[in-house]
């Protein structure tokens, strides 16, 4: 007897509904296990992680803060994603919006600049993540250059260059040679909603993001464009539509949404510019894509959800005195049951008995 | 069954508040960490000093860490989530945690905060750091009796005062001994990362370096260097099983009788807010024993260590000459100030390489 995948003639729109929540049950049941060997009551531990971060207000904030970033970008990265084009650089384009919307910020310091100079950092960000990105487009559609290549490497070059501006040029006169900029004025920071709390302007600005992308691939043409390219190429060509212009369109769009989402994070939380601005949000705003199916709903979710694990995590090791690593392994089972049980859709086991010449289906 | 569960739940929960209720009246202390505990370095001597703490405090006190903290946007909520735990004394033992420190600091007045190595300081935070540049002049002094090629090799993490102050203190002893003596200097830009470690330490090697010194993390420079039967200096902790026929000594980070002293001021309600910088006569840090060396080498590294501990021998004594060949002006009597050292920006003469950003 074997078991074995057999491709389903259509999805199944149970399963893909079902899902997640398979996937949610069976990592509660390992963590469970897991939790018991460790010797930690597995009900508190799954309390610490699931349910008391969403009973505050304060964490329901700092989930909101930290899925921010999270979400833009993976909005700009699905657009990309649907179309076949892979943007794999997200990190850099975020980095290159952070150090151009800091251009501003440094440069007005300690002027009486106005209220203009917030907007211009966002606008000059999105510019600079945009014209960043299509760097791999343009060396795709001209050259036939790996996108997922070249925009992987310019992360590197971001990166290495924000390090050089924060450690030469742009370093605070009064910081001891740390690599840092001085703080930003007011008129260069985000401003925040709750008196008190971490919640910033930006987390509204991704809520419209969400809402203009789900508009975008819902409602328009240019959206039915995308879907069509990436799904069914050849019937895209022979629909008149044209791929090379929608990769350099979407990976614009993903490098402006990446280098918003940069400078959000900079004059924000941060306050500043310094090396480790990003702890890879670029890289898990891929998973954040997929695991929400490229749709700008269920990316939503998903960067609230990776939120709440990040902030859960913690406080379990505070609670709990749980280790970090068990957070780690706690993130990597459920990423690996929701990939998991997401192939059910495509796919159904199907018994096999060699010895036999009927194989007889689950159904 | 769902009933029972209910109940369970409900049980578990209750056994938890009960536990929390009679752990109250003891004083919360948490800690920020940057690595792992096993990074047998940085942090793994922070949580050296924790578990001093807890042996000698322990039915006082109720500690608390958080380890891997990213020195980003993630540090804030992780010091905030601390604070909301009910720790009321919060050290944070990395240099990026300053201004994060500083803005939960200003948000909680009534919790106190301790920040390792910054310049930041409140009412309600202190900063603390050791001067290990006394541990590098008794470095100096031995890499320089030592090498064979005259040549010394220098790891440095990042160009910050922390560590020029200990490269121009390395060459102010080495010069002593030898005046011809050179150092070259490769900047790693990182705390901890082994493989560029280790690269930085056979690129030193290959150009004559035959002493091996590091301001970075991880023991990886000291087993290339016993790999290529050179001699090398530990840091953070001891690394001699990394290299038992080659480490000469190392400087060894003791945060646990500071760590103990702030924790007896909180609980007898005289914690204020203080910049302490503390040497070798403070214990803020220790040499690990002088190896590998012959013994008249080993008397002279005693006796200096012996003489900065008293006092009686400060590194950086008037007149220092800069790189530029001229007078380095001496604000604190006979000796630099602690200000000009703790800021250093500038190499000292004899020092053939330029200081990156200047």
């Amino acid at each position: 007897m074997q078991l074995v995948l057999e491709k389903r003639a259509e999805r199944s729109n149970t399963i893909a509904l079902v899902s997640p929540l398979i996937a949610i049950g069976l990592t509660i049941v390992t963590m469970t296990i897991l939790f018991a060997i460790l010797g930690k009551n597995p009900l508190l531990a799954l309390h610490a992680y699931f349910v008391a971060p969403l009973t505050d207000g304060y964490s329901l904030q700092e989930i909101a803060v930290k899925a921010t970033p999270l979400v833009m970008i993976a909005i700009g990265l699905s657009l990309c994603y649907l179309a076949n084009a892979w943007n794999i650089g997200a990190e850099g384009q975020f980095l290159i919006g952070a150090v151009a919307g800091s251009w501003v910020a440094v440069k007005t310091q300690g002027t009486d600049a106005g209220a203009w100079v917030l907007p211009a950092m966002l606008v000059l960000a999105a510019a600079a993540g945009a014209l960043y990105a299509l760097i791999p487009a343009i060396c795709k559609v001209k050259f036939g250059a790996s996108e997922i290549l070249t925009s992987l490497m310019l992360v590197y070059v971001a990166d290495l260059f924000l390090d050089y501006l924060v450690r030469g040029p742009w370093r605070d006169p009064h910081g001891f040679n740390f690599p840092t900029t001085a703080e930003f004025d007011p008129v260069a920071t985000v401003p925040l909603l709750i008196e008190g709390g971490r919640l910033h302007l930006g987390s509204i600005i991704a809520l419209l993001v969400v809402a203009v992308a789900a508009i975008l691939l819902g409602r328009t043409i240019k959206g039915f464009e995308i879907r069509v390219v990436g799904a069914a190429p050849r019937a895209a060509r022979f629909g008149g539509f044209n791929a090379n212009q929608l990769i350099i369109l979407t990976f614009a769009v993903s490098g402006a949404l990446a280098g918003l989402a940069g400078i959000i994070e900079v004059a924000g939380p941060v306050g500043h510019l310094q090396p480790g601005i990003s702890p890879g949000y670029g890289f898990t705003a891929i998973i954040v894509a997929f695991l929400g199916r490229l749709n700008p709903l269920g990316i939503l979710i998903a960067g609230l959800f990776l939120a709440l694990t990040f902030i859960g995590g913690e406080q379990a090791q505070i609670a709990m005195k749980i280790p970090l690593d068990v957070t780690k392994v706690f993130q990597g089972i459920l990423l690996f049951y929701v990939l998991a049980c997401d192939s059910l859709i495509l796919y159904r086991f199907k018994v096999v008995f060699p010895n036999r010449q009927v194989a007889r289906g689950t159904h | 069954m769902r009933k029972s569960l209910l109940a369970l739940t409900a049980g578990l929960l209750l056994a938890g508040s009960v536990s929390a209720a009679s752990a109250a009246d003891k004083l919360k202390v948490g800690f920020i960490y940057l690595g792992p505990v096993g990074d047998l370095g940085w942090t793994y001597q922070h949580e050296q000093g924790r578990l001093a703490l807890v042996k000698e405090l322990g039915d006082k006190i109720e500690t608390t860490t958080l380890e891997n903290v990213p020195e980003g946007p993630d540090a804030e909520r992780a010091i905030e989530q601390l604070v909301r735990a009910g720790n009321k004394l919060i050290f944070t033992t990395s240099f990026g945690y300053m201004d994060p420190t500083l803005k939960v600091a200003k948000k909680y007045p009534n919790v106190h905060f301790e920040h390792a190595t910054g310049y930041k300081r409140d009412k309600n935070m202190s900063t603390y750091s050791a001067k290990w540049y006394q541990g590098r002049y008794i470095q100096g002094l031995i890499a320089a009796k030592m090498s064979k090629s005259g040549v010394l090799g220098y790891i440095g993490s990042f160009p910050i005062p922390e560590v020029v102050s200990g490269i121009n203190a390395t060459m102010l002893a080495a010069q002593t001994i030898n005046p011809n003596i050179k150092v070259k200097i490769i900047w790693a830009n990182t705390w901890f990362d082994p493989g560029k470690e280790a690269d930085a330490a056979k690129a030193l090697i290959d150009q004559g370096a035959d002493v091996i010194m590091q301001h970075t993390d991880s023991p990886a420079a000291m087993q290339i260097a016993s790999e290529r039967g050179k001699l090398a200096f530990g840091q953070d902790s001891e690394m001699i099983k990394f290299g038992p026929k080659t480490q000469l000594t190392s400087i060894l980070d003791t945060w646990g009788p500071y760590y103990i002293e702030r924790v007896k001021a909180e609980l007898a309600g005289t914690w204020k807010s203080e910049d302490t910088w503390g040497g070798l006569d403070s214990h803020m840090f220790a040499m690990a024993p002088y190896t590998n060396m012959p013994d008249d080498v080993k008397k002279m590294a005693e006796d200096a260590q012996a003489a900065i501990t008293a006092g009686k021998l400060h590194p950086f004594k008037c007149p220092v000459i800069g790189q530029d060949g001229k007078e380095v002006e001496c604000k604190g009597g006979a000796n630099l100030a602690d200000g000009q050292i703790l800021g250093m920006n500038f190499y000292v003469k004899g020092i053939d390489d330029k200081l990156p950003g200047k």
